[in-house]
C-alpha cells in the first residue's frame, strides 16, 4: 500500500460504510457491525498517520495525481492527525452508545435507513475538514458535516426539537454563507484556494484587505465554535438532541470551527505579538459561558455553557499566537473533545435514570447509582482542570503559554484561573444537587410505548461501557501527558514556523 | 364573536395543500385524468431517458456528466409522477422495482470504489485512465475510467429524486387523505 493512499481513507472509508448501510439498510445488526469496523479502521488509519507525520513530517496526498496549488491535496500533519485520532475515537463510542439508546431505530426494533448512514457521513466530512488543505474543499467538508448535522438533530423530533433545530439550521446556513463569500473573497484576492499558496499571496496584499480577511476568517468559524458574541444559538439547540447526538456535536463540531481557526490564523495569518481582539473574545467567552452555566437549571443546558466557556480556553492559547500558545491549545482540544462527549453521555445515562434534565428533580443519585457518579465525578474533575487530571495538564500548557507574554496575557490567564474556578464551582454544585441529598422518585417516562425505558434503574451495558471507555481515554491522555505534550508542543513548532506544511504541499518553492 | 378561518385551523396546518396537487390521488381510473399528459409521457419517457444515458456519456469531453444526465433521467420520473402517481394511481406511475436508497447507495458505493481502485495499481486515488477501442459500427471509441464515478453520480442523483417522490410527493398526499379520513372519523 503506497503512504498517499492513507492520508484519503478516513474520508472514503466512512463514506463507503455509509453505503454499504444504505444498501443493507433493512437489517439492523448489519449496518451496526460496518458502522462500528469502518470507524475502527478510521481510529487505525489515524493512528498510523500521527505516528508517520510525527516520525517523517506532514503526509501529502494529491487527489488524481494533480500537484499543488492546481489540484486538491489532503495533509495530514502532526496536528490534524492528532485531532483526527481522538475525534475518531469518541465518535466510536458515540456510536456504541447510541446503537444502545436505540435512538438509530426511533426506539423500535426496527432498522432504518438514516442513522447510520448519516453518522458516517458525517464522520467522513470531520475527516476531510481536518485533513484537507484546500480552502474551498474545507468548505465542502463543513457543508458534508451540516448536511448530516441536520438530519440528527431532527431525529426522534417533537415540537421542542423542531424549534431548536430550526435555530440550529439557519445559524449554521447563515454562517456557511459567510463562509462562501470568504472563500470567493480570498479567490478573488490571491487567485487560489490551496492554504499553503493563499498563505504566500496573502502577505502580498495591503494590510487593510488582509484585516478584513482575518476578521472574516474569525466571524466565520467563530459561529461555528461559538465563540461570544457568536453563541447564541449553541445553548438553545444541542441540549435539546438525543443524548449521543448532543455529545457527538459538543465534542467535535465546534472543535472542528477552532481547528479550522487554529489552521487558518497560524498559516494565513500569522501574527508575531499575541492578538488584542482574540485576547478580548476569549476572556468575553470564558466569563459568559461560565457564567451562564451557573444560572441553569438544566443539566444539558449547563454543559452547553460550560462547552461555551471552555472554547474561550482554547481562543486564548490561538491568541497567544506563539508556539507554545499554540501548542497549548491543541493539547486543550484533544482533552475537550473527550471530556466534553463525556458529560453529555453521562448526562443521558442521568436522564435514563431519573427520567427528567431538571437537576431540581434530582438527587440522592450517589446513594442508589454509585458507578455513575463515579462516571460523573470524573470528567466533571478533569473539566474543572483538578490535578492530576488531563484537564490540569491541559491548562497548566495555557497558563504556561500566557505568563511571559506581556501584562495583556497575563490578565487574561487570571481570567483562564477564575474561569476554570467558576467551572469547578459550576460542576460541584451539580455534584451536590444530583448526586448528595434525599433520593427523590424519578420522574415517569414519558413515552412509555417506545422502547427507551427512562426512569428504571436498568441501564443497558454498552451505554455504560462506552461512556466508561470516553473516561478511561481522558484518563490515558493524563497518564501520556509526556509524550502527548512533546507531540502538541512539536505541532504548536510546525504551525507556527509554517515551512513544514508549505513545503510537504508545495514542494521546496514553498519555503517561504 | 365568531372565529376566523385562521383561527378555528390548527396553526401547523395553515399551509396544508387545500387539494391534491398531482392526480396520483383518489382518482380512480376513468376519471379526473388528462389524456394529453399521460400520452405525452408514454411517449416522452423512453427518449428522456435515453437522452439522460448520452448526457453521462458525453460528460467528460462535452456538456453533461453523472449529476445533469441523473437530474434528466429523475425529471423522465417526475413526469410519470405528475401525469399518474406513484403507488395507486393508474399503470403510468413512477413505480420503480428498486428501494430509492438502494439506488443512493449503490451510486455513492461505485463512486467510492472507483475512487480507490486507482490506489491498487500504485496510481494517486481518483486519477483515471483513458482505453481506446476500435468497434465496428461505432467507430474509434474512448472510454476514461472516470465514466464509472459518472455512473455512481447518475445513479445517486436518480435514487434521491425518486425518495423524494416518494417521501415529499406521494407521502404528502397520503398524510393529507389520512388527516382528512381521521377527521372525518371524529366528526361522525
Amino acid at each position: 500500500m503506497n503512504a498517499t493512499l492513507l492520508p484519503v481513507l478516513p474520508v472514503l472509508l466512512p463514506l463507503l460504510g455509509a453505503a454499504a448501510t444504505v444498501v443493507a439498510g433493512r437489517s439492523a445488526a448489519t449496518q451496526r457491525i460496518i458502522g462500528v469496523t469502518v470507524l475502527a479502521a478510521v481510529a487505525a488509519v489515524a493512528a498510523v498517520l500521527l505516528v508517520m507525520a510525527d516520525r517523517d513530517g506532514p503526509v501529502v496526498a494529491e487527489i488524481g495525481g494533480w500537484p499543488a496549488p492546481v489540484g486538491i491535496v489532503l495533509v495530514a500533519d502532526r496536528i490534524s492527525a492528532l485531532l483526527l485520532l481522538i475525534s475518531t475515537i469518541v465518535t466510536l463510542a458515540v456510536l456504541v452508545y447510541a446503537i444502545d439508546q436505540r435512538i438509530v431505530d426511533y426506539g423500535r426494533r426496527t432498522a432504518s435507513t438514516t442513522f447510520h448512514p448519516i453518522f458516517l457521513v458525517l464522520s467522513a466530512g470531520v475527516s476531510l475538514a481536518y485533513l484537507t488543505g484546500d480552502l474551498f474543499s474545507l468548505f465542502v467538508a463543513f457543508e458534508i458535516m451540516l448536511a448530516a448535522s441536520y438530519v440528527l438533530i431532527t431525529r426522534r423530533t417533537d415540537a421542542t426539537r423542531i424549534r431548536s433545530g430550526m435555530t440550529y439550521v439557519i445559524i449554521s446556513l447563515a454562517s456557511s454563507l459567510l463562509f462562501l463569500t470568504t472563500v470567493a473573497l480570498v479567490y478573488a484576492a490571491t487567485g487560489t484556494v490551496n492554504l499553503a499558496d493563499v498563505a504566500t499571496r496573502v502577505a502580498e496584499l495591503p494590510t487593510g484587505l488582509q484585516t478584513v480577511l482575518a476578521l472574516l476568517v474569525v466571524v466565520t468559524f467563530g459561529i461555528k465554535a461559538a465563540i461570544v458574541p457568536l453563541h447564541f444559538w449553541l445553548p438553545d439547540s444541542y441540549p435539546n438532541a438525543p443524548a449521543p447526538v448532543t455529545a457527538l456535536f459538543a465534542g467535535l463540531l465546534t472543535k472542528v470551527g477552532i481547528y479550522a481557526l487554529l489552521r487558518t490564523r497560524t498559516l494565513i495569518f500569522p501574527e508575531d505579538h499575541p492578538s488584542t481582539l482574540l485576547l478580548v473574545l476569549a476572556a468575553v467567552t470564558m466569563i459568559v459561558g461560565v457564567l451562564g452555566a451557573l444560572a441553569q437549571n438544566d443539566l444539558n443546558r449547563l454543559l452547553s455553557f460550560l462547552l461555551v466557556s471552555h472554547i474561550g480556553f482554547m481562543i486564548f492559547g490561538l491568541a497567544v499566537s506563539d508556539a507554545q500558545g499554540v501548542a497549548g491549545t491543541a493539547l486543550y482540544v484533544v482533552h475537550h473533545i473527550t471530556v466534553q462527549a463525556t458529560l453529555f453521555l453521562v448526562s443521558g445515562l442521568i436522564t435514563r435514570r431519573t427520567g427528567t434534565v431538571s437537576i431540581d428533580a434530582m438527587g440522592g443519585l450517589a446513594k442508589r447509582a454509585p458507578l455513575l457518579a463515579v462516571l460523573f465525578a470524573i470528567p466533571a474533575l478533569t473539566l474543572a482542570g483538578v490535578p492530576p487530571t488531563s484537564g490540569f495538564v491541559a491548562k497548566l500548557a495555557l497558563l504556561q503559554a500566557g505568563a511571559d507574554d506581556g501584562p495583556a496575557t497575563a490578565i487574561v490567564a487570571g481570567v483562564v484561573i477564575l474561569a476554570s474556578l467558576l467551572t469547578l464551582y459550576a460542576v460541584m454544585r451539580v455534584w451536590v444537587r444530583v448526586f448528595w441529598g434525599e433520593p427523590k422518585e424519578p420522574l415517569p417516562d414519558p413515552d412509555p410505548h417506545d422502547d427507551l425505558v427512562v426512569g428504571t434503574a436498568r441501564t443497558s451495558r454498552p451505554m455504560v461501557v462506552a461512556s466508561a471507555a470516553l473516561v478511561v481515554v481522558s484518563i490515558a491522555i493524563a497518564v501520556a501527558a509526556g509524550p502527548l505534550s512533546g507531540i502538541t508542543s512539536r505541532a504548536g513548532d510546525d504551525l507556527v514556523d509554517r515551512t513544514p506544511y508549505r513545503t510537504a504541499v508545495l514542494g521546496d518553492g514553498g519555503a517561504p | 364573536m365568531t372565529a376566523t378561518p385562521e383561527a378555528r385551523v390548527p396553526w401547523d396546518r395553515w399551509d396544508a395543500p387545500a387539494e391534491d396537487w398531482m392526480l396520483s390521488g383518489e382518482c380512480p381510473i376513468g376519471t379526473e385524468r388528462t389524456l394529453l399528459l399521460e400520452l405525452a409521457a408514454r411517449i416522452l419517457f423512453p427518449t428522456v431517458l435515453v437522452f439522460s444515458l448520452y448526457l453521462l456519456l458525453v460528460g467528460h469531453y462535452g456538456p453533461g456528466g453523472g449529476f445533469s444526465g441523473g437530474l434528466v433521467a429523475g425529471l423522465a420520473f417526475v413526469l410519470r409522477h405528475i401525469a399518474g402517481g406513484r403507488s395507486e394511481g393508474p399503470e403510468i406511475g413512477a413505480r420503480v422495482k428498486v428501494r430509492p436508497p438502494v439506488l443512493v447507495g449503490l451510486g455513492l458505493g461505485i463512486a467510492v470504489v472507483t475512487a480507490l481502485v486507482p490506489a491498487a495499481f500504485g496510481a494517486p486515488v481518483l486519477s483515471s485512465a483513458k482505453f481506446a477501442f476500435d468497434v465496428p459500427l461505432l467507430g474509434h471509441i474512448e472510454i476514461v475510467t472516470s465514466l464509472a464515478l459518472d455512473v455512481g453520480v447518475y445513479l445517486l442523483i436518480v435514487g434521491v429524486v425518486l425518495d423524494l417522490l416518494r417521501s415529499l410527493g406521494s407521502g404528502i398526499e397520503r398524510d393529507a387523505r389520512e388527516a382528512a379520513a381521521a377527521n372525518a372519523g371524529e366528526a361522525a
